[in-house]
């Protein structure tokens, strides 16, 4: 988050009857922007916090996912299998010993820091690593298609009402009826290996971002819509109409810069639920190709092995699991600074 | 073979009472019932005692329980309860891919220029409602199966293909008068004899003989793709009710069958009952707890289970690991570039790790690594056969460079390999090979398809390999009949290249194998025919066209209850008539 500096003044003027601005007298605490008393509430908030923390460790460990396997794994596609026991596959006991049995614990030590795959004897600590940069690129990807088309939608349907509005929430209504589920399965079997300009897994990982941005845009637009419809009656935006501002500059001037603090939230909300979305898919086979390793894909393979190698289902499963839960703990723990009416 | 009275039936069953009453009492370790892999080479738990039911369940629905409308093998096999063909394969241990008469008295009469088969219909053989099975039925069975645009969809057309004076005839509905006219292929002489006429010789006609389209179905009874509600029943057991798909079979006795008419069909249990759609992995657990007695799809224990079961002595005891009859390759295609040179093909074949495919494939349990492409099982197998040596089967990356020198690729080069998406299995293979490839430089892209579609319209169009760059796509063959024509001409004749649906998916065409595949099933002369199959066998290795992953192998469960199993190699699984259960 970045730290409370000098507040637009339309977040005063929206904030205006907390903030006590037309009194002209201001003492210090009523100074503070609504982003300061909310950062202060944030940092309160430790079980927020903590999610806080986790995500950005998240982010970091995908974006230096080289590095780290350099320092603590193996390349990723790197088989092992002298590691293993070819008839179950799993890691072997002792791997001078092809007769020592499997470890329990699938193959985890000081060089393999997770374990290892079954079969391949890939390191799951660099597949771990590497399938984090897919979960986080595919959901912050979508989670931004999702909010730029909500918001544009959102925003018109909202401030010009009528026709218009009637339009674009009816197209809401039946993109939020739509089995996006079958219809990503049938999408990811037809499209070509190359189209667009685009080859292989940058496809899959585009194909991937459009199928969940583009379907589930209605959750934002439809909040994007009630917050406009509110902020439309307001003092300051009849102030810009009097002063004969158009439209574009009303929707995108006035009306947007009030808009951020709730994108803000919602999207950081949507960010866990699309990663479960893309798991998902990887999980039914229409991801990404392998051997680029994701999470979905690795719980997928791991069903087959569970009763050898149980690690290769939990490892995944608790990735996905800690991802999903400190997006949400921070994305709740947002909503509430921001909106204290919500929490208690 | 033991003779089915109701008194024999009744004492079974009180028997049968008598025997799970202690084993409830003692616990399931009768200790008895075989070790890891006996049914694989002798009959386990051998008995002729009558009575109980005998529970199959499958994780999908039955394909279809018309005998002219089914293309697999479980209904081959399981179908037989109801429905006689003229031939089968022998349940004796060892001979197992032999055929043997069924409906036929004895084994068909060839005319000495090989193209003409007379098969002599037992006495005594009647459908449940008592009527008499005449040849005339048998012949309609196949005219309704083959012949005609509205003939049955799922089932193979080899008769059309091989029968003579046949190729106007246009169907059983085409002249409702008279459903037979016009087929000339089949002579129906009298109502026990049949004589087929072939274009030219066809050594392994017999085998052509053992499918269920060969069962007598009369033209009254013929009610199109709706007769699988109520096959009419000419085996030991008839439909009770009827059948729909989804909703799970059941058999009954058929009294009308006359054991003395039945040299195959003992006949043992009293009831056998079939439950569709049922998960695997409940099918494999519930074989294990002994609350199921057959997994009918035949194919062995998922993933999952097999690893449990192959690392418990116990359980393992109960488990066969028989080949399966089956090839799993990597089909390396003859026309996209630069595979169309024949040493770059060869550089593929060097630099595979069959080690790390074996691997991928669930390693020794899962199949054994061949040097050649034709099963043990089948005349024309070379276990000598080693023409890309390595050590400890890891691949030889000199020699793999010193093709792609050879082809003027030193470099290496890249190109794509198409894998069914939701077989892992396979993807695994595939991701074996991409990183014993990418050692000598060969760059591997992986391209998942749906397998619904894969061998139609993906890997089994040449203009899709070609447009998408698949010089590599992961095949798997299991051969209609275990001969070396039956087992290779599909995937390896020129002449079989098609559209659409095409198996050939390296798209061999090379005249020497084309012309040895023709010449060894027009010829009676077996040493003649293990002669040419050996050098096609090791032809095709040579062109590198064909890069095998395994001879593949199932872990077959059976529960202590079963008894008399034994493993067809035929029908590669457990061969279902002679079972019988001790439960009640």
């Amino acid at each position: 988050m970045s730290a409370p500096s000098d507040a637009p003044e339309k977040q005063v003027e929206d904030n205006g009857a907390a903030a006590g601005a037309a009194s002209g007298k201001a003492p210090a605490a009523a100074e503070r922007s609504l982003r300061q008393i909310a950062w202060q509430r944030f940092r309160r908030d430790k079980v927020a916090m903590g999610g806080a923390i986790v995500v950005v460790l998240l982010i970091a460990m995908a974006v230096l996912a080289p590095l780290l396997t350099r320092l603590f794994g193996f390349p990723p596609n790197e088989f092992h299998q002298s590691l293993m026991d070819p008839l179950t596959g799993g890691a072997l006991n002792d791997p001078a010993d092809p007769a020592s049995g499997i470890d329990p614990w699938g193959g985890m030590s000081s060089e393999h820091l997770l374990g290892l795959e079954p079969v391949t004897g890939r390191d799951m600590f660099s597949r771990i690593v590497y399938g984090a940069q897919i979960s986080l690129l595919v959901a912050f990807g979508a989670t931004v298609l999702c909010v730029v088309i909500g918001t544009v939608l959102g925003i018109i349907a909202g401030y010009f009402g009528g026709i218009t509005d009637t339009i674009i929430s009816r197209a809401m209504d039946i993109f939020l009826a739509f089995p996006l589920l079958l219809f990503a399965i049938a999408l990811a079997g037809v499209v070509p290996d190359g189209a667009f300009g685009l080859q292989g897994n940058a496809l899959r990982v585009g194909l991937l971002i459009f199928i969940i941005g583009f379907f589930n845009w209605p959750y934002i637009g439809r909040i994007v819509r009630g917050q406009t419809l509110t902020l439309k009656e307001r003092e300051f935006v009849e102030a810009a109409r009097s002063l004969g501002a158009g439209s574009g500059h009303i929707l995108f001037r006035e009306l947007l810069p009030n808009l951020i603090t709730p994108i803000l939230v919602y999207s950081t909300l949507l960010i866990p639920t699309n990663i479960i979305f893309e798991a998902s898919l990887s999980f039914l086979g229409v991801g990404i190709n392998p051997p680029t390793p994701s999470w979905g894909g690795m719980l997928s393979n791991s069903l087959d092995f569970y009763t050898t190698s149980p690690h290769y289902v939990i490892i995944p499963g608790l990735a996905i699991f800690l991802t999903v839960l400190a997006f949400n703990l921070f994305g709740d723990g947002l909503r509430d600074a921001f909106d204290p009416r919500s929490s208690d | 073979m033991s003779k089915s009275t109701l008194g024999l039936a009744a004492l079974g069953v009180s028997s049968v009472l008598l025997l799970s009453a202690c084993g409830g009492g003692g616990g399931s370790d009768s200790g008895a019932s075989g070790s890891f892999d006996q049914a694989t080479t002798e009959v386990v738990n051998a008995s002729d005692e009558q009575g109980g039911t005998l529970r199959y369940a499958i994780s999908a629905n039955i394909e279809s329980t018309d005998l002219g409308n089914t293309y697999y093998g479980y209904v081959w096999n399981f179908s037989r309860y109801y429905a006689r063909t003229l031939l089968t394969y022998s349940a004796e241990p060892g001979k197992t891919t032999e055929t043997v008469p069924d409906m036929a008295a004895e084994m068909p009469k060839i005319s000495d220029d090989g193209t003409s088969y007379t098969v002599k219909l037992r006495d005594g053989l009647t459908y449940e409602d008592g009527s008499a099975i005449t040849s005339e039925d048998v012949k309609y069975g196949i005219a309704r199966s083959n012949y005609g645009d509205d003939a049955l969809p799922n089932g193979p057309r080899y008769f059309k293909e091989l029968l003579a004076d046949s190729d106007d005839y246009q169907g059983v509905n085409a002249d409702p008068s008279d459903p037979l006219a016009g087929f000339g292929g089949i002579e129906t002489p009298d109502d026990q004899t049949l004589v087929f006429h072939l274009k030219e010789p066809f050594a392994d006609f017999p085998y052509v003989l053992v499918q269920p389209q060969t069962a007598p179905v009369p033209a009254d009874a013929d009610k199109g793709q709706q007769y699988q509600e109520h096959v009419l029943s000419s085996g030991p057991y008839k439909f009770e009710g009827d059948w729909s798909p989804g909703n799970g079979l059941t058999l009954v006795r058929n009294e009308e069958w006359d054991p003395d008419s039945d040299p195959v069909r003992p006949a043992l249990p009293d009831k056998i009952t079939v439950e569709e759609g049922v998960d695997q992995n409940e099918i494999d657990q519930r074989l294990v707890n002994g609350e199921l007695d057959v997994d009918l799809g035949g194919t062995g224990l998922g993933p999952a289970k097999k690893g449990e079961v192959l690392t418990d002595e116990a359980a393992k005891a109960n488990a066969d690991n028989p080949e399966n009859g089956s090839l799993r390759y990597v089909a390396v295609n003859t026309v996209v570039e630069p595979l169309d040179n024949e040493a770059c093909r060869q550089a593929v074949m060097y630099a595979a790790d069959h080690d790390s495919l074996q691997r991928a494939w669930g390693g020794a349990a899962g199949g054994e690594i061949p040097n050649d492409v034709i099963p043990p099982a089948i005349e024309g197998h070379d276990p000598k056969l080693d023409l890309y040596p390595s050590e400890g089967d890891k691949g030889d990356v000199e020699k793999a460079k010193a093709k792609l020198e050879e082809c003027g690729q030193e470099d290496g080069f890249s190109t794509n390999l198409g894998v069914r998406s939701d077989r892992p299995t396979e993807v695994a293979a595939a991701e074996a090979l991409q990183a014993s490839l990418d050692r000598v430089g060969i760059e591997v892209d992986i391209k998942q398809y749906p397998s619904d579609t894969f061998t139609n319209t993906q890997a089994g169009s040449p203009d899709f390999v070609h447009d998408n760059d698949l010089g590599l796509n992961v095949y798997g063959w299991i051969p209609d009949w275990p001969t070396g024509y039956g087992f290779l001409s599909y995937i390896a004749h020129g002449d079989n290249i098609k559209k659409a649906g095409n198996s050939n998916v390296s798209e061999l065409d090379d005249k020497e194998i084309n012309e040895m595949l023709s010449d060894a099933v027009k010829t009676e002369d077996t040493s003649e025919q293990e002669r040419l199959y050996k050098e096609v066998d090791r032809r095709i290795m040579e062109t590198g066209a064909i890069l095998p992953i395994v001879f593949e192998k199932s872990v077959l469960y059976r529960p202590e209850n079963l008894t008399n199993v034994r493993f067809s190699a035929g029908y590669a699984m457990y061969d279902y008539m002679p079972l019988g259960t001790t439960n009640s």
